[in-house]
């Protein structure tokens, strides 16, 4: 608004408390209208020659071209990996090599707006998140492993610990930089060099943070971004020349990766799928509770592999939860990613958005109850309001399939040994989460849930120095603490305990 | 929601038969709530509309020893016409003195529809007998006050003897007659949560047309996530009975931006209904310049001096 405008401003003052529009500014991101591959320091036109536009979720506008690369390509990237492990990165005292992971969070922080906007503009995520989550957390992540780097030794005491050689890395788009910074930071604190490749809709911040990478002085070759669609990750996983992959994703993929690299001497992790349950017991605080719920569920669109989809809540409480839940429910807005008061955004992307729809029609089908509150959906772009289904049986797809989006199944429970039941019967095990006043109870029952992550009275709260993986189809393997280094290194004659 | 009262032992009085569960509150998650909502970004027709509402809502208060008729009278005028220079900002909802002042404050707001409220019940402390609090109360009523602001025994709450608490809420209830009543819970001196919520309850069950969380005269005062508290509190007996009660944070709000925040609270707890005088109240004495302030800088797009707003 200009001054003039600001002078003549006498609207009367409105009858109702609707918030008025708090876009965040998105010219603190200046984007090429092409980008081309990462590989050895310097952004190189894809041998391939395939580019294709990376586009908003919410405006459904294109943003930029990016290239698709192929086996050339690929097989370039980890040439540059190889060098730039054998010529120098894997050599250098450790102590150097965290001064570059410092490096790259104290960037990371001072540029934190300019990530936070492009996130949200790329992935659809609201600005309050990526702003206050995804980019703390990433920074978080480089700064808690640039501490362990010249501590290896110390962290496995009489293992010898080295580093495996080229990592291969293959990211999804619910998080870009944050799982960027979770394959990232571990790889390079332990000497290994690595090829990343971000998802196929998401891949501008990975490519911003190329930026990073040489305002940090990274050597080249130690970072190598190489963007593109399953082909690419593909080629990656199967190429010969790397040591270890590391990968983030769905499980069917998952199984892929898994058959691709059996029977070579390649390391893997897989952090998969989930369909977590959130246990609310009677004697929760229920406010708080409901928070809980929300957050667990709605968190990102429900793009989160440790979403709270199943919300358990004991019989006797049951109708004040939903009541206060459909109720909180109706307070979520929904909107512009951009504007700093939007709870949840954009659907990542119409293929997203169709198998939401498809999973929601079927729990229709099968009976449960649906609900979602009014709320009114941007015209353009992908949206899907925030939805609750009750009377959900365990049978049914909805409380069975992972639907990856802001759909929350509700079932009830009788006893706690009911409660583990049904949370454990499930063919993932990422997260739960309890929810009760009892500490002797948070403690049994996480003992006795089969869940990597097990939180108590919060949900989907994430720090570096704790691990986080799954069991079952939910993958194997730890990312962060301590555990998220071993890995990425390999140890003198002896078998290692995780992701073998 | 039909939930039996599951009351814990000492709890065993007259309450209303339908007061909801007295559960406990989650002191991480209440503050990360009340953090969340604090960061709502409110801007120009919205921001204009909560600094117009929290006019409207403020008790001016002044509470010394060495308040005086001429004080008073001052006060008076700045509670009826706020900004002198803008005829477009409302007057306040009341102002807030001691007993002894409540006729001069009656006579200087007569017909002018802002109310005069007096604190009573052996204020601030309350550590008095009970007939004596209840006769102070009386006497406020009577000598003109709208409503009567009381606290309660934070001794006896803190022994846990509830009964005592609900009693004097319930006898001064009784006293005041008309007048409305809003109960201090003074949760600087409860130290946790789950006694902000239990007090609120048993303020409400005795009779409580308000919760309201401090003298002013405690550190530290109101604070969003105890208001927050006290919403849910609110909440859960409306839900049960149907029955309305006022909050009103007190102490310690001395910005427009925090009384916006408060106002974001209420409007995402308990909605549109609670956005109005007759249910939510800001207790304060400094806070108002700032808003008027505020309200100037949104009208005109430029902040003024401090000078040009009167100090009473």
């Amino acid at each position: 608004m200009t001054e003039i405008e600001r002078k003549q401003y006498r609207s009367p003052v409105p009858s109702a408390f609707e918030y008025a529009p708090a876009p965040e500014a998105r010219d603190i991101v200046s984007l090429d209208e092409r980008y081309g591959l990462f590989i050895g320091g310097e952004f190189v036109e894809a041998r391939s020659g395939e580019y294709h536009a990376s586009v908003s979720p919410a405006s459904e506008e294109p943003l930029a071209e990016v290239a698709y690369a192929g086996a050339e390509d690929v097989d370039l990237a980890v040439g540059a990996a190889r060098d730039a492990f054998e010529n120098g990165w894997s050599d250098l005292p450790a102590g150097e090599r965290a001064k570059y992971l410092f490096r790259i969070a104290r960037v990371l922080q001072e540029r934190a707006r300019e990530f936070a906007v492009l996130e949200s503009l790329d992935g659809g995520k609201p600005i309050r998140e990526s702003r206050d989550v995804d980019l703390p957390l990433a920074a978080a992540h480089f700064f808690y492993y640039a501490g362990w780097a010249d501590k290896l030794e110390y962290a496995f005491p009489n293992r010898s610990p080295r580093p495996v050689g080229v990592a291969g890395q293959v990211i999804p788009w619910n998080f870009p930089l944050l799982m960027l910074a979770w394959k990232v930071a571990p790889a390079l604190a332990a000497g290994n060099t690595v090829v990343l490749k971000p998802a196929e809709t998401t891949p501008l911040t990975a490519l911003l943070f190329c930026d990073v990478l040489r305002q940090a002085e990274l050597p080249p070759g130690v970072v190598n971004i190489v963007t593109g669609d399953g082909r690419t990750g593909a080629e990656l996983v199967k190429h010969p020349r790397i040591d270890k992959v590391a990968f983030t994703g769905s499980t069917e993929v998952g199984k892929e990766i898994q058959r691709a690299v059996a029977g070579t001497p390649k390391k893997l992790t897989l952090e998969l799928g989930g369909k977590a349950a959130n246990v609310i017991f009677d004697d929760a605080p229920l406010d708080q509770a409901v928070e809980g719920i929300v957050n667990g569920i709605y968190f990102n669109q429900g793009h989160v592999c440790c979403a709270g989809s199943r919300l358990l809540v004991q019989e006797s409480i049951y109708e004040p939860v939903i009541a206060k839940l459909k109720r909180r429910m109706a307070t979520l807005r929904v909107g512009d990613p951009l504007d700093k008061n939007t709870d949840i955004g954009a659907i990542n992307s119409k293929a997203q958005l169709d198998k939401i729809a498809e999973l929601v029609r079927a729990g229709e089908e099968e009976g449960a109850e649906v609900y979602q509150p009014p709320c009114r959906l941007p015209e353009r772009g992908w949206w899907f309001a925030p939805t609750v289904f009750t009377n959900v049986a365990q049978s049914y797809r909805i409380a069975q399939e992972e639907i990856f989006g802001p759909v929350l199944s509700v079932l009830t429970f009788r006893t706690p040994d009911e409660a583990v039941e049904k949370a454990n019967n499930t063919a993932y095990g990422l997260s739960a989460g309890v929810w009760t006043e009892k500490g002797s109870r948070i403690l049994s029952m996480a003992q006795r849930l089969r869940a990597g992550v097990v939180w108590a009275n919060t949900y989907n709260r994430f720090d570096p120095s704790a691990p986080f993986g799954g069991y079952k189809e939910s993958g194997f393997g730890r990312e962060g603490g301590l555990h998220g280094l071993e890995p990425y290194l390999d140890f003198e004659g002896k078998a290692d305990t995780f992701g073998g | 929601m039909a939930q039996a009262p599951a009351l814990p032992r000492g709890f065993e009085l007259p309450l209303e038969p339908r007061l909801p569960r007295v559960g406990s509150v989650d002191q991480v998650a209440v503050e990360e709530r009340a953090g969340m909502l604090a960061r709502r970004s409110i801007k120009r027709e919205s921001k204009l509309f909560a600094l117009d509402l929290a006019v409207r809502m403020t008790d001016l208060t002044t509470l010394e020893g060495a308040d005086t008729p001429g004080k008073i009278a001052a006060l008076a005028a700045k509670a009826v016409r706020p900004d002198p220079a803008d005829a477009t900002v409302p007057s306040v909802a009341a102002v807030c003195v001691y007993p002894n002042l409540v006729p001069f404050a009656r006579e200087k707001v007569d017909g002018t529809g802002v109310k005069v409220a007096s604190v009573a019940t052996a204020f601030p402390a309350g550590q008095s007998p009970t007939d004596i609090k209840v006769e102070d109360a009386r006497r406020a009523a009577e000598a003109g006050a709208d409503e009567i602001d009381m606290v309660i025994d934070r001794g006896a709450f803190l022994s846990g003897n509830y009964a005592k608490v609900y009693e004097e809420v319930r006898l001064v209830k009784e006293a005041v007659g008309d007048a409305h009543l809003k109960v201090i819970l003074e949760t600087g001196e409860l130290g946790t949560y789950d006694n902000v919520r239990r007090a609120s309850l048993l303020a409400i069950a005795g009779g409580a047309d308000f919760i309201k969380t401090s003298t002013g005269k405690i550190q530290p005062a109101a604070t969003l996530p105890v208001t927050l508290v006290m919403l849910e509190a609110v909440r859960d007996v409306h839900d049960e009975t149907g029955r309305k009660v006022g909050v009103k944070p007190a102490g310690g709000i001395r910005q427009a931006k925090q009384a916006v925040q408060h106002l974001v609270l209420v409007h995402e707890t308990l909605g549109t209904e609670w956005l109005t005088p007759d249910l939510f109240r800001f207790g304060a004495s400094t806070l108002l310049n700032d808003v008027l302030l505020q309200i100037r800088k949104e009208k005109t797009g430029r902040y003024q001096s401090p000078d040009y707003f009167t100090l009473d």
